[in-house]
């Protein structure tokens, strides 16, 4: 493996002031309020600390049209170790942080965004932990709601239309659906391969990763990694953007070690054999999830194949995934069908 | 969340009863019940939009009575079954789970689950809008279904996949496609249950391409698998999609089963069939043949008198090769082609031990295959032998 040991840049943060709670992080109990951590210095507009860094991935989880906003911390002197395949693995103390919000109108961001919930997932002493916070009405505190919570939004879309969804905070048990391998609690997005690309910072345009190893938070990575594409950008081959969306919206349960590892169907990025990967393949535990169809792709035939079908779908009984959305994700639907129809035999 | 193991010294009982906000309070205690506790669901009617899901080890979740403690999830607008469970050494009992939008309770990877006097139910009859599964256990290990009653599933009522251990007993499934399904799992007992008016009765399968396959060490006894005269009316694309109305006990591609005991009557295709997978797989690992089969003891009723043919190929084909006259049991007598020349061996060869009026057909598959005419047994006294019990399966604690 290559290994890139740190650039000499020179960052502007000339004081740091370490004012995140890591306490709170690594103790039994959730605190009742988001602001008990101090991951941000202005709650409201979502101005984070220093240490509490900005990342982003390649292609992201589609929830809803939500947008999503996500930092990473790592306790100071504590680093994150590079796994092949995985995601990094960070010390304790550590915390993800994703805040799930609607613009009030997509055409002007000056119009403001609803807050409706931060997750968080807590690297504790022995293991990762997850817990959601649902932002209140005065949009000034979020709150830990364990058993979930129902939020009815409503926004206006870049066309101008009034869009709105029956919005489901996460219950902790649901949190556990998507982010458990082999039974534990994982992280799923920051895998090396998935923030391999550029952002803008305080500091400047860098590559995530050399801005990670430069914050110190991670002393290597690999130079040649096998990177998903952004399955939005159209310049790109189909079955990259395909195969990238597919990894993170289905990869976390359908791989081996996932919670629908039972299907045999497989569509993290690693994944070959055509079979698993749903070409001619049987249903095994559909029932109606199959909607009469009779393999989970058939090359050339997207209108066949139950895979698009599910994704098509809204009836919680039929859907993928299943949870975490109540609306269809029609640009992806029409990727994925174009996929499954120009797909060869 | 297998962190908060601190072990109590004291288990709480805590209870919920109908009203406001019974889903959050339900799910609620669900999540912050800690080993040991016991979850009590008073009598009533409980309305859901959303699934429940219960992740905690060691706990009971106790209702007052399946016909007393509903769950309805008529209204469910999100989760993909009724009840998720995740968690090792649960009990539940006593209460019922109605028109979930998926499955009713779904099981998944648990070490020791209970499931002891429950419904599972689609109160509008069979249709192929219900949820696939009443009972859906799978990647679990030592699991006990007692006293359930599942109804209307459009797959079936009660089905246990890919797991270890099991025992089905003194339930009932009736309405569903397949009333009771062990599938692609290790050592199980399904014993004095009653399968009627399903499509079809008791279903013991295996599929390719899946990571539990090879199923094996199965004894079906005691049990009535009678009168199933459903339609079947499973989506399309799933394989008991293929299963005519009117099967009483099917066994596909699994070793090692010993069926006996059982009352088979009132099957309108055939009361008893012992079957090879016959679809195309490439799966290197997978066999696809019925092996080491044993069927002794058992009653047959009435059977094959009103054959499914328009549905799958078994019905058709058995139709077709034994001129109408339906046998009560039937084996398609497919097997790996060097077997078909030189025989089986002895230890994988099917042992028949039944009464002299028990009738029996079986395809010899080259005559079959070369188009001689007559290309069948149906000497049963052909396949007699000696019966080499299975081992009972045991659970600690049951």
């Amino acid at each position: 493996m290559k290994k890139i040991h740190t650039f000499l840049l020179v960052f502007s943060l000339c004081t740091k002031i370490y004012a995140v709670n890591d306490n709170l992080i690594t103790s039994e109990a959730f605190p009742d309020k988001l602001s008990d951590f101090s991951f941000f210095k202005d709650s409201a507009a979502q101005i984070p600390h220093d240490e509490v860094m900005p990342y982003e991935l390649i292609s992201t989880l589609f929830s809803d049209y939500s947008y999503k906003q996500r930092w990473v911390y790592v306790p100071n002197g504590k680093k994150a170790k590079y796994e092949e395949d995985w995601v990094f693995n960070f010390p304790t103390g550590s915390a993800l942080i994703k805040t799930f919000y609607y613009p009030i109108d997509e055409r002007d961001p000056s119009a403001g965004k609803q807050l409706l919930e931060t997750r968080l997932l807590l690297r504790k002493e022995d293991g990762w932990e997850a817990v959601s916070y649902a932002w209140n009405k005065e949009q000034n505190e979020a709150y830990k709601k364990v058993a979930g919570k129902t939020i009815n939004v409503a926004w206006t879309d870049f066309v101008g239309q009034e869009k709105e969804v029956r919005y489901r905070v996460p219950n902790i048990n649901q949190c556990k659906e998507c982010h458990a391998a082999d039974d534990k609690i994982t992280p799923i997005g920051p895998k090396a391969r998935n923030i391999n690309k550029e952002l803008q910072f305080e500091e400047g345009n860098f590559n995530q990763l050399v801005y990670w190893m430069n914050r110190e938070i991670i002393d290597e990575y690999p130079l040649e990694l096998n990177s998903p594409v952004d399955w939005t950008d159209e310049s790109k081959d189909i079955n990259d953007r395909v195969r990238s969306y597919l990894d993170v919206n289905c990869g976390h349960c359908h791989s081996p070690t996932g919670n629908a590892n039972s299907t045999g169907l497989y569509l993290h990025l690693n994944e070959t054999r055509d079979i698993h990967l749903g070409k001619y393949k049987k249903p095994v535990a559909t029932g109606r999830g199959s909607g009469g169809l009779k393999y989970s792709i058939v090359p050339g035939k997207p209108e066949e194949s139950i895979l698009l079908h599910r994704m098509e779908s809204m009836d919680p009984g039929v859907m993928m995934p299943e949870s975490g959305r109540a609306l269809t994700h029609e640009e992806a639907v029409l990727m994925v069908r174009e996929w499954i129809l120009l797909m060869q035999n | 969340m297998s962190c908060f193991f601190v072990a109590t010294a004291v288990s709480k009982e805590i209870v919920v009863s109908p009203g406001e906000n019974a889903h959050e309070r339900l799910q609620e205690a669900m999540i912050l019940m800690e080993e040991g506790d016991i979850l009590r669901i008073e009598s009533g009617y409980y309305i859901f939009e959303d699934g429940l899901s219960l992740d905690v080890d060691g706990v009971s979740i106790i209702g007052d009575g399946m016909d007393e403690t509903i769950l309805d999830f008529k209204n469910q607008m999100s989760g993909a079954q009724g009840l998720l469970v995740t968690s090792d050494m649960v009990t539940l009992k006593d209460f019922a789970i109605l028109d979930a939008k998926g499955d009713a309770l779904k099981v998944i990877g648990a070490k020791g689950i209970n499931m002891i006097n429950l419904r599972t139910e689609w109160t509008g009859g069979p249709k192929s809008t219900n949820g696939a599964y009443g009972f859906y256990p799978v990647e679990s290990e030592d699991v006990l279904i007692d006293g359930c009653v599942a109804i209307g599933a459009s797959d079936a009522g009660i089905y246990v996949g890919q797991s270890k251990n099991i025992i089905v007993r003194n339930s009932i499934a009736q309405y569903n496609v397949a009333g009771i399904e062990i599938e692609n799992s290790y050592y199980a007992d399904v014993y004095n249950n009653l399968a009627s008016h399903n499509t079809g009765g008791i279903l013991i399968f295996d599929l390719p391409d899946l990571p539990q396959q090879g199923g094996h060490h199965i004894r079906v006894f005691d049990n009535k698998s009678i009168d199933n005269d459903t339609d079947n009316f499973a989506p399309e694309g799933n394989i008991v999609g293929e299963v005519p109305r009117g099967t009483g006990i099917i066994i596909m591609a699994n070793s090692d089963v010993e069926v006996f005991n059982n009352l088979l009557s009132g099957n309108g295709t055939v009361n008893l069939s012992i079957v090879s997978y016959s679809d195309e797989t490439d799966d290197p690992n997978y066999y696809p043949h019925p092996r080491s089969i044993q069927v002794h003891n058992n009653e047959y009723g009435p059977g094959g008198f009103d054959p499914d043919v328009n549905t799958g190929d078994l019905a058709k084909t058995l139709f077709d090769i034994s001129n109408g006259n339906m046998p009560d049991i039937f084996w398609d007598g497919v097997t790996p082609l060097s077997q078909m020349i030189f025989g089986q061996p002895n230890d994988e060869k099917l042992v028949i031990s039944e009464g002299d009026e028990v009738s029996f057909l079986t395809i010899r598959p080259l005559k079959y295959m070369m188009g001689f005419s007559n290309p069948v047994r149906t000497d049963i006294e052909e396949f007699k032998g000696v019966i080499n019990p299975l081992e009972p399966i045991n659970i600690d604690g049951i």
